[in-house]
């Protein structure tokens, strides 16, 4: 075989994957996400030796690695602890460009959520701005059930 | 130079088909805590993470970045591993090499698998395989090991029923242990009516979906033996790689599981199998192939294997104490698997394995993983050094 005939038609095989997945969100998760749909109300759990409130509710303290089974209601207001301007557009985005994410602490809680921040100018936009979360009319047991968190 | 090593503490789930109760976080947490429980460590005593899951079984990615913060499993050195079906394989050798190096005082090995989540089928379909040779084609494991126990029926002389003898065999041992997950206590007639998937394999043969996970903390020898009475020690691993289908082509009944014994049996003095090890436990993903690895482990002659499970010679109790607990036909969290049958074999030379221990003294056990097309990871464990 020649060296010529070997570069011609260099073949190629196409394929795809397609991984579907679901991912249970398990018992104490899905109380987290109910109390939002039903209720429109923000809970964390407290851990019974350091004390903290972790919100979003999880089951174990990964600093103390101890269950926890204290449901604590906390405020559906809080504090920006850092944000985000985004400007481009892909398909992941559940909303159109531009918009602004953060991180948000809600009173009572010693963690951080992550979430949309709306209704604000991005120059506005602070460190330590207070914010409220503003929930969906039509509710479906997600993160998402929140739409966003608005300035007060 | 390398530091001799033991395992510390152990803990797997109790595993099911479907864990709808928790997230993969907390169903891992769950083998974490009861690793640390049995070592009587913390996660502040734990200074490296080895973690692994087979990601597309479950369909996930980079999973560890959001499992490991449950259990405080960030902020320490660590990796993550993936490799099909040894994945706990590698991820236990990678556990055993970091302790060994003496750099670390008590290592974390952690596995799982959440099957109820993925689309099982994909894991268990054409990984591993050329995509422009063999992929098109479609073999599977399934497909695998049905070329691999025709070969079997072929060559041994054995019939269908010496494969269903197997699985019922399997199943005796599963009912005797707590974790394990499909306990059928069915019968040889119910596994040869079993629809045959990929003829001669049969439904019933076949190891199933679960959702589990596994863990081990080991440790260099200084600090294992502040850490347990009981360590169990690490004699040797050994990691044999084939090229899938691609090198079966030549040979459909070739494996790595007797090439890597051969390798691990000669560095550690192994001369008669039976009489020098005392428990197995040894990957095997269908009835069938329980038979050939028995052959190829080395405790008995080539294509013999069924007359000793028709003789009821294989079992926790007799002879040959192969797969005690019911193996991989009973439970099958893919990634999390190898470190089941690395725990099994712990807790055998511990004497802690319950209804299902081994009633001889177990100085040395034997584990194995497998996966892919054919890759075996071979473990040697010892009572004492
Ligand atoms: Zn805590």
């Amino acid at each position: 075989m020649t060296e010529q005939s070997l570069q011609e038609e260099p073949l190629v095989v196409r394929g795809k994957l397609e991984i579907p997945y679901k991912q249970f969100v398990g018992s104490v998760a899905s109380k987290f996400l109910i109390e939002i749909r039903d209720n429109k109300k923000i809970f964390g759990m407290r851990c019974p030796e350091c004390n903290r409130v972790y919100v979003p509710s999880r089951s174990i303290c990964p600093k103390c690695m101890c269950r926890m089974d204290e449901w604590v209601e906390v405020s559906d207001r809080g504090t920006v602890l850092t944000y985000t301007v985004v400007n481009y557009k892909e398909p992941t985005h559940p909303v159109e460009p531009p918009f602004v994410y953060g991180i948000i602490q809600l009173d009572g809680a010693d963690t951080g959520i992550v979430h949309f921040i709306a209704g604000v100018d991005p120059e506005e936009l602070k460190v330590g701005l207070r914010v409220q979360a503003v929930f969906k009319a039509e509710r479906q047991g997600s993160m998402l059930d929140i739409k966003h968190f608005k300035p007060l | 130079m390398a530091e001799r090593i033991a395992i510390t503490g152990v803990g797997q789930t109790y595993h099911k088909s479907k864990r709808k109760d928790v997230n993969a976080p907390e169903l891992v947490t769950e083998a974490v805590e009861a690793a640390l429980k049995d070592a009587q460590l913390t996660m502040k005593d734990i200074d490296f993470v080895v973690s692994g899951s087979f990601e597309m079984a479950d369909g996930q990615y980079l999973p560890d970045m959001w499992i490991l913060p449950e259990f405080g499993g960030v902020g320490k050195p660590g990796l993550k591993l993936q490799n099909a079906g040894t994945t706990g394989g590698v991820a236990a050798g990678a556990a055993f090499n970091y302790a060994a190096s003496g750099m670390f005082n008590n290592v974390l090995c952690v596995t799982w698998q959440k099957m109820d989540e993925g689309q099982g089928a994909f894991g268990r379909g054409g990984g591993g395989l050329s995509e422009y040779w063999q992929s098109q084609i479609p073999m599977s494991p399934i497909t695998n090991f049905a070329r691999r126990t025709f070969a079997y029926l072929h060559n041994s002389g054995c019939t269908e029923e010496h494969f269903a003898i197997t699985r019922v065999k399997q199943d005796q041992c599963a009912l005797k242990n707590p974790y394990a997950q499909l306990k059928l206590n069915t019968t040889v007639e119910k596994v040869m009516e079993s629809m045959a998937l990929v003829w001669p394999i049969r439904y019933l043969h076949m190891c199933p979906s679960t959702a589990g996970a596994a863990a081990f903390i080991v440790s260099p020898e200084n600090q294992a033996k502040k850490v347990t009475r009981k360590p169990v020690w690490v004699e040797d691993w050994f990691c044999a790689h084939v090229g899938g289908a691609f090198t079966m082509a030549e040979d459909p009944t070739l494996s790595t599981l007797r090439h890597g014994c051969e390798v691990v049996y000669k560095r550690n003095g192994i001369t008669n199998v039976l009489k020098d090890i005392q428990a197995f436990e040894v990957y095997e993903p269908c009835s069938p192939a329980e038979l050939r690895w028995m052959e190829e482990v080395g405790v008995c002659e080539d294509w013999t294997a069924w007359k000793l499970m028709e003789q009821g010679k294989v079992g926790i109790d007799k002879e040959i104490p192969f797969n005690p607990s019911g193996g991989v036909t009973a439970t099958n969290p893919i990634g999390a698997t190898p470190v089941i049958r690395i725990i099994e074999a712990a807790l055998q030379i511990r004497d802690d394995a319950g209804e299902h221990q081994v009633p001889q003294t177990v100085n040395r056990a034997l584990a194995t993983a497998y996966g892919g097309q054919g890759e075996n990871v071979i473990f040697l464990l010892r009572k004492s050094l």
